[in-house]
């Protein structure tokens, strides 16, 4: 069945039993909404140096935005910023390849579970779903070091 | 198994008319369409005589002498007669072609912004919706009320899905001078109650604008039983082509009212210091009109008159009525909106548990059962009932109980599979 292209239980699994959800002090936060469906985004980021010490979320939306985000939490936790952007372009390219890319073993390796999300990229509904987080985190993340910088 | 309810049409002979019904997805699942509400499918008489129009009869409307821009002209025209007939309008004239309701809406809003005294809104004024308005009947009121100065107010919802009109004499007052609400909600399905309304609006003269797109498809429509100002709707919601809708205004109110789109076609002479301007309809339609989907929508309004706008009506209610009691049957289901097919059209939203709709709509999906999931431009519903979005099922004069059951079998293999 198609269906279990898009929920993977890695997926689902996320979606029931959520990482780091909860809003915690952050450097930065931010609110993204998707207007089409209403899903929305409440995320911070705390940085320490260059290293990605937290990302706390809270929000409402289908299970594809929320596992989206518990996956992001548990992938960029802990990561110095370059490598948390690598990851994150790296699941960008995934997503906006309309289904065209078959994961190889080098993006399984940066994208760990969220190598799970290839099959919603064959869903264009869906795919601003699973990227919602994603688009939060690097905003805030944007929005952390410029103020880091002013200050 | 048939299902038989009274009042049902024959289904199986109107569905021959829609082509796109035989349709299979998803590795040959039969095609449920339940998104009426967005968009209605079109029957061969509409989708024949748009190809007519463009093989055999198409060219610039009311300019050049030749014999297609004749045909085209009274094709279009011809069009404006069907729809003025079928809304019971008084007069033709006071029909004018837009491209779709919002326009309508945006078309009043903007005649009333630009307008002078008695009916101009300015920052001592008031304008009044409903929460339960499609944004398309907010959105041009809020600019309305933030360019001019004038307050916006509105109705807020009891729990049951209806207008909550308790408090009308302290929302409709002396100082209002426009109040503008949904027939049928997008949403909720609620029927409203258009007299009481209007007999309130007429008591301190304001105008009266009835956004109709969830009434025309589905229920006979007498503007002059209403006793509005303005009635707006769309036409590919009730088997027409989409980029083609309707304003019917009062023809006083045409001839007072300013335009509001310049350009071609809505002038009289022109010269580089001033112009003068055409009569209404023409005044309001500015430029190039949408000619065939006009036509295609003349067409559209001939074939829900052949089956009976009362038949397609009462159709409707019983397949509501079915509905809801089927729906009330799956465990953790939720209807927002009216409970009974009372006062109610045949768009039934509803939350299925802790299921978020978008996930409910993609496992319908792979069913091949079609329906709408968000918060259908009417996000202010779902902060009422403090939901982030529904499920909505939405029936036409095709749709048959036995969509409804797989409805129903499809919600439970999606009870299944997130369980």
């Amino acid at each position: 069945m198609k269906l279990d292209s898009m929920y993977q239980d890695v997926i689902l699994d996320h979606y029931k039993h959520p990482h780091g959800r909860g809003l915690r002090d952050g450097d930065a936060e931010v609110h993204h909404v998707n207007p089409t469906c209403g899903d929305e985004i409440t995320l911070r980021v705390r940085l320490s140096g260059q290293t990605v010490e937290d990302v706390s979320y809270e929000g409402q939306g289908c299970s594809i935005s929320q596992a989206s985000a518990s996956v992001l939490n548990e992938l960029l936790v802990g990561k110095d910023l370059d490598e948390a952007r690598r990851i994150q372009e790296t699941f960008l390219e995934l997503m906006q390849s309309k289904g065209r890319i078959e994961p190889d073993d080098a993006m399984e390796e940066v994208l760990e579970d969220a190598i799970a999300f290839a099959g919603v990229s064959k869903y264009p509904a869906r795919v601003k779903c699973a990227l919602l987080s994603w688009m939060a985190w690097k905003d805030a993340t944007a929005q952390a070091l410029s103020e880091g910088k002013t200050a | 198994m048939t299902i038989l309810l009274p009042g049902l049409l024959d289904t199986e002979a109107i569905r021959k008319d829609f082509p796109i019904l035989d349709r299979v997805v998803h590795d040959g699942k039969k095609l449920v369409y339940l998104d009426n509400a967005a968009t209605s499918q079109k029957p061969r008489q509409v989708l024949d005589v748009l190809n007519e129009h463009y093989e055999q009869h198409n060219a610039n409307v009311h300019r050049g002498v030749h014999v297609l821009a004749e045909e085209a002209t009274a094709l279009y025209e011809g069009a404006r007669d069907k729809i003025a007939a079928f809304i019971n309008a008084p007069s033709r004239d006071e029909v004018i072609f837009t491209k779709n309701a919002s326009e309508s809406l945006n078309l009043v809003a903007n005649m009333l912004a630009w307008a002078d005294e008695p009916y101009r809104v300015d920052h001592e004024t008031e304008i009044v919706i409903t929460e339960m308005e499609h944004h398309s009947n907010i959105v041009p009121w809020q600019l309305l009320a933030q360019r001019s100065g004038a307050k916006l107010k509105w109705f807020g919802l009891t729990d049951d899905g209806r207008l909550d009109l308790s408090n009308i004499d302290e929302i409709i007052t002396e100082k209002t001078k426009v109040v503008s609400f949904v027939l049928v909600s997008n949403i909720l399905g609620t029927v409203n109650p258009v007299e009481a309304i209007v007999r309130r609006a007429q008591e301190v003269g304001a105008l009266v604008v009835v956004d109709a797109s969830q009434a025309a498809p589905h229920m006979p429509l007498d503007v002059q039983a209403l006793q509005a100002d303005f009635v707006a709707f769309t036409g590919h919601k009730m088997c027409g082509p989409d980029g083609i809708g309707v304003l019917w205004g009062r023809q006083e109110l045409l001839e007072d009212l300013p335009p509001f789109l310049g350009g071609g076609e809505m002038i009289e002479t022109v010269s580089m210091h001033s112009s003068t301007y055409a009569p209404a309809p023409h005044k309001f339609e500015a430029g190039t009109p949408p000619i065939a989907q006009a036509v295609g929508l003349g067409a559209a309004v001939d074939y829900l008159t052949s089956i009976g706008m009362e038949n397609i009506a009462r159709h409707e209610h019983a397949i509501t009525e079915y509905a809801i009691r089927r729906l009330q049957e799956v465990p953790d289901l939720r209807i927002i909106g009216p409970t009974t097919a009372e006062d109610r059209g045949a768009a039934v939203s509803f939350t299925l548990g802790d299921i978020h709709p978008h996930d409910v709509g993609q496992v319908l999906d792979e069913q091949g059962i079609a329906v709408r999931v968000g918060h259908h431009c009417a996000r202010p519903v779902c902060l009422r009932y403090g939901i982030p979005a529904t499920t909505r099922a939405s029936f036409y004069l095709y749709s048959t109980p036995g969509e409804v059951d797989a409805l129903i079998e499809g919600l439970e293999h999606v009870r299944n599979f997130f369980g």
